[in-house]
């Protein structure tokens, strides 16, 4: 039980896929312009990530070695698919503001490389309480960020105005270097975290 | 002259004003894995380049005259990255075989290649857009130009950046995507240009 523990706490903080893996950035920094794309993106990666590792893990036995990358990117592929019908369907206002990132999950890193490195070696289950931790890692980044950005650089929260009107949000926020300042500060945070928590572990 | 002028505005636009990884933020991973030096952004840029004009030229004649017709344009995100994982695979094979001094060059960033987000951007986009065969190569190749200007941008800063003294909290990868902000607000300075 501890060991599922583990697996689900290394998506979130030792392995965080974006802050300390560095991979999947592309979505992470384009769409956390508003905390509500954030959010749609993260379900709809989640779903990606979750499907694929699950299928993969249970087909794992049958998957012939040489031909596994392709057979990945098809299931890969298949979920995205699925979503990004789906959420053309459901919320078209949605699925103008996340536009191309959508279809991109496919690329995203973090999907093939979990499914290469963790789900086709392990059980569902495993599998399972993997891409939830990683979705929450992934979630905790994308939303934080949005989260900033929207307070600063347009000054409101989920869309509602929080300051009186003659304080000026500062717009580099929600413009592409205020997306890359942010990370880069938050790198930097996870970063001492994770130091000051290995040093706890040494003690 | 018209045609020229709407030829130089796309091209101007996906270096500079839309530029792929400070404007649109794709690719971010190999420009952050690969800018250790200036020969490996440059190595990096060339085979992203390659890959991306023929990819678009590539999925841009699938979509047309086989998704179209059978109306499948639904399966276009399955078709377009199988065509580059495949056309990238083919590449290799066969610089391996036939060019040799270029594989050992270009080798290592080939597999790298296919994971890399903005070829499938560009040729999702090139459909999107609805650009002619003809306007989708011209974009891809300003999109490959604007992402090999990132990545040497990019390098020449970290090159310089190994003679400073950098904040120990900021140490590693932090200060790279700060450096990368403040060249993205010089793009941003050039966004009037193209209208």
């Amino acid at each position: 039980m501890t060991n599922l523990k583990q697996v689900f706490l290394r998506g979130v903080l030792q392995d965080n896929p974006v802050l300390i893996l560095m991979i999947g950035l592309c979505s992470v920094l384009a769409v956390s312009v508003t905390t509500v794309n954030a959010i749609g993106m993260t379900i709809a990666y989640s779903f990606v990530l979750i499907g694929s590792e699950l299928t993969i893990s249970a087909i794992r036995n049958v998957i012939p070695k040489t031909l596994r990358i392709p057979i990945f990117i098809i299931v890969i592929g298949s979920f995205t698919t699925i979503i990004q019908l789906l959420v053309k369907a459901y919320s078209p206002s949605l699925d103008k503001s996340l536009g191309i990132f959508i279809p991109l999950i496919v690329v995203n890193c973090i999907i093939i490389g979990r499914v290469e490195a963790f789900s086709s070696k392990n059980t569902m289950l495993a599998s399972l309480i993997d891409s939830l931790g990683m979705s929450v890692g992934y979630g905790m980044v994308i939303v934080s960020i949005a989260f900033i950005r929207e307070l600063l650089g347009s000054g409101t929260v989920f869309g509602f105005p929080i300051f009186p009107s003659f304080i000026k949000p500062m717009l580099i926020f929600v413009l592409p270097p205020g997306a890359f300042f942010i990370i880069g500060i938050e790198i930097a945070i996870i970063n001492a975290i994770n130091k000051r928590l290995a040093k706890n572990k040494g003690k | 002259m018209e045609f020229l002028k709407e030829i130089f505005t796309v091209l101007i636009n996906s270096i500079f004003a839309q530029n792929f990884v400070f404007i649109r933020f794709l690719a971010l991973c190999s420009f952050v894995g690969m800018t250790t030096s200036m020969e490996n952004s440059i190595g990096m840029g060339g085979a992203v380049s390659f890959v991306t004009v023929m990819a678009s030229v590539i999925s841009y004649a699938l979509y047309y005259f086989i998704l179209v017709p059978l109306h499948l344009e639904y399966l276009q995100t399955i078709t377009f990255i199988l065509t580059i994982a495949v056309f990238v695979q083919l590449v290799e094979l066969y610089l391996k075989k036939a060019v040799p001094t270029l594989y050992r060059a270009m080798g290592i960033y080939l597999p790298l290649i296919a994971t890399n987000c903005m070829i499938l951007a560009v040729t999702l986009l090139n459909i999107t857009e609805q650009y002619s065969l003809m306007m989708a190569i011209v974009f891809s190749i300003g999109a490959s130009i604007g992402y090999t200007l990132a990545l040497i941008l990019l390098a020449g800063i970290r090159i310089k950046m190994r003679y400073i003294t950098i904040p120990k909290f900021l140490q590693g990868y932090p200060i790279i995507f700060i450096a990368a902000s403040f060249i993205a607000i010089a793009f941003l300075g050039l966004q009037g240009i193209a209208r």
